[in-house]
């Protein structure tokens, strides 16, 4: 009997040690989870979800603070994702944060710009170039289309212009069966 | 001598309809009136245009410049005068527009100064580039930049060169006129082909179903040492590339890898001779030959200038009043043209007329039978089946997991199909969805990345300038600790001067000894900063300054006296 119990707390302590030793060892730094998230967001850093880019948000997200649907540029497609992440119902996008839109940069006018630097600053992903009292232009393969350098620009020179499908971006339409030529 | 052929498994038979347009000898094209040069002509980038408007161009003159080393160059098929440099539709399965050269021709047909090379005493590097500058392109329909595939890959050297003439496709049959007609030249073509990549031997592969080819090929070929003609099984698709070096060497390339990896490499007999006119002759590529056949009255193969009309040159066949619509390549890979008034480029091999008696539409799509006829016919050795089921639920992770990228989109398994799928449409959306997915995702974590260094930076830059704020404040209050022990030191004048005055805290008196400090710092900042251009003067311009300096001290002192009373 005493035998028995010493052998199962012998057996117990190690066992807790060995816990003990993983949990320090194997210790995850970081919240996978939210890495997850932030890889299924579209990292426009609009800040149209109400949190100061996609990382934060992803974090809200996983803390259970913020809602899947609050991400426009993510889109119906991006809201599916995430509810097949967190194994949540889909929701449609919250009209109260955007729209979706296609693809879209900023374009400068730079006959326009008077190289006042509000929209560098602005800019989350330092895709403009251009220094004080100098014409600033957009990079456009990294501008992400957040709009944010819009509203801070005091001569409304920087339109958004959609990105036009070419043949190197153009896909395969998802083959459709007519239903006229199924019945014949 | 090769002991013996392999073999790839699966292909299809599907009737060749070869004999219509193998008949005739090549003819040439009429030139047209206007041409419609696509820049963008070959796999990697397109070139930049280096004409404009209203300019004059010679035949042969460059109009297209290479953008890096992964594209090729464009030229004026013919002389005369662009119209304009703009967007026009493409012969293309999207449709879409891109940039292209619009040339009217004058009719004189006017070559730039042609400089031929003698490749003997040129480097393979030279001879590269020559072949850049030329913008040959793999005629066979893929289009890739010749001078690449001529780079040595991680064997370090091409040992086979295997050139393609298998033609496997129904219907066309360019190469195999361009073989009957013009041995010679793609002799001379594989020969400095074979020089540029150090090749020990040559294999000429060509289906066995092409006998005059083969005949005239070998009396080309019979003083090469080292080059051999390889009569080989006729079955579709011989000619894909991979499947040709399998049925020659036995050696299977996997997917992301090139056959330079394995000491091979394959060319099309067409490119073998358009590198001939590019070294011997100086001619860049402007001009290839094109099969025209299917509901026509006079199937034959043309040579046609790059940017010819393509209606104008099926009117040359006189397509059958019943023709429908208009295919571009062969009917197992090719696709229907949405207009027929868009240019040939380099890729164009063949122009069918179609109409539905000779290509009848496809029967209404039945569900899968699971039957694995398409499995047998796969030259990639894929399963068509179950890559038809993930890419049309939209599971591209598990299409990628059955090779979905090895698929070559030849068509056997859609040919073979019982049930009228049209599988390869289903492979071609699952893999350009991929390709745009990843495309979206490389942009979306360079975003993720530029946002995180942007924000570290601003961290840093806000620590930065609260430690030289710290820095300043701490010299301040030293320099002004200074100041006040002097005052406490000295008479308190001005406390005797004004009595009535409570006498000021000592936390004021710092303040007011902190201010002092400012001020001189600026007093003395003002004093240093003296114009430096007065230094290195001679004497008289000096003194004529000191008497600037004087006159305009005098104004202000006038300035600061008020006016006299007028009287």
């Amino acid at each position: 009997m005493f035998t028995a119990l010493l052998v199962m707390a012998g057996i117990a302590l190690v066992l807790g040690a060995l816990l003990g030793f993983a949990s320090i060892r194997f210790k995850v730094k970081g919240d996978p989870l939210v890495d997850k998230i932030d890889a299924i967001l579209p990292q426009t850093q609009c800040g149209q979800c109400s949190y100061p880019g996609c990382k934060p948000y992803a974090q809200a997200i996983a803390k259970g603070e913020a809602e899947i649907n609050q991400c426009p540029p993510g889109g119906e497609e991006g809201i599916r994702k995430l509810a097949d992440l967190l194994g949540k119902e889909f929701k449609p996008l919250s009209a109260e944060h955007g729209v979706e839109k296609p693809k879209q940069v900023a374009v400068i006018d730079e006959s326009v710009c008077i190289g006042c630097t509000l929209c560098t600053q602005a800019c989350p992903v330092d895709a403009i170039v251009g220094a004080a009292k100098q014409m600033h232009t957009i990079v456009s393969p990294l501008c992400t289309g957040c709009e944010l350098c819009v509203p801070p620009c005091p001569v409304d020179c920087i339109a958004m212009v959609a990105v036009p499908e070419t043949v190197e971006t153009w896909k395969w339409r998802y083959p459709i069966i007519r239903l006229k030529e199924q019945a014949t | 001598m090769i002991a013996s052929l392999f073999s790839f498994k699966g292909g299809v038979k599907p009737a060749a309809h070869k004999d219509e347009s193998a008949q005739a000898p090549i003819a040439q094209a009429p030139l047209p009136h206007r041409l419609v040069v696509p820049l963008r002509q070959s796999a990697g980038g397109a070139p930049l245009p280096l004409v404009k408007a209203g300019q004059r161009v010679l035949k042969g003159e460059r109009i297209g410049a290479p953008e890096g080393n992964f594209s090729s160059a464009i030229h004026a098929p013919t002389s005369g005068q662009v119209l304009a440099v703009e967007a026009r539709m493409l012969p293309h399965p999207s449709g879409l527009s891109a940039l292209c050269v619009v040339i009217e021709a004058d009719g004189d047909e006017r070559w730039i100064d042609l400089v031929p090379t003698n490749y003997m005493t040129e480097s393979p590097d030279a001879l590269r580039d020559i072949l850049r500058d030329a913008g040959i392109v793999g005629l066979g329909g893929a289009t890739f930049p010749s001078h690449l595939k001529l780079k040595p890959g991680a064997t370090g050297r091409i040992e086979t060169l295997i050139i393609n003439g298998a033609e496997c496709e129904p219907w066309i049959t360019c190469d195999d006129r361009l073989m009957r007609e013009r041995a010679d030249e793609i002799a001379r073509g594989i020969a400095i082909l074979r020089h540029i990549a150090s090749a020990e031997r040559v294999l000429v592969g060509i289906e066995d179903n092409k006998p005059q080819a083969i005949a005239a090929m070998r009396a080309a070929l019979a003083t090469s040492e080292g080059v051999e003609v390889v009569p080989v099984p006729t079955r579709y698709p011989a000619g894909g590339e991979r499947q040709l070096i399998r049925v020659l060497t036995g050696i299977e390339i996997p997917y992301g890898r090139y056959g330079t990896d394995f000491g091979v490499q394959c060319f099309n007999v067409a490119t073998a001779c358009s590198v001939h006119r590019a070294i011997d002759l100086g001619q860049p590529l402007i001009s290839r030959i094109v099969t025209l056949a299917g509901n026509v009255e006079r199937p034959g193969n043309v040579e046609a200038l790059i940017g010819t009309p393509i209606d104008e040159l099926l009117k040359l066949a006189s397509p059958k009043a019943d023709t429908d619509r208009t295919i571009l390549g062969g009917p197992m890979m090719g696709f229907a043209l949405p207009r027929t008034d868009l240019p040939v480029t380099k890729a164009a091999n063949c122009i069918l007329a179609a109409s539905p008696a000779l290509f009848p539409p496809q029967g209404a799509e039945l569900p899968c039978i699971r039957c694995g006829a398409c499995t047998r016919a796969c030259p990639a050795e894929l399963q068509p089946h179950e890559l038809y089921w993930f890419s049309r639920a939209k599971n591209f992770g598990k299409a990628q997991e059955y090779g979905i990228f090895d698929c070559i989109e030849c068509g056997c398994c859609a040919y073979v199909c019982p049930s009228n799928i049209r599988l390869v449409d289903y492979y071609r959306f699952a893999k350009s969805s991929m390709r745009a997915l990843e495309r979206e995702k490389a942009v979306a974590d360079a975003a993720r990345e530029r946002f995180e260094l942007r924000n570290l930076r601003e961290e840093r830059e806000k620590a930065e300038k609260a430690a030289r704020l710290a820095a300043k404040t701490a010299a301040g209050r030293q320099a002004a600790e200074g100041a006040a022990a002097k005052a406490a030191g000295a008479p308190a004048a001005p406390q005797a001067a004004s009595p009535e005055e409570k006498p000021l805290p000592a936390l004021d008196e710092q303040k007011k000894a902190l201010i002092a400090a400012a001020i001189a710092r600026v007093e003395t900042q003002k004093v240093g900063v003296q114009p430096r251009n007065t230094d290195n003067l001679t004497p008289e311009k000096q003194a004529e300054i000191r008497e600037i300096e004087a006159r305009r001290n005098k104004v202000r002192e006038l300035a600061k006296t008020p006016p006299e009373e007028p009287i």
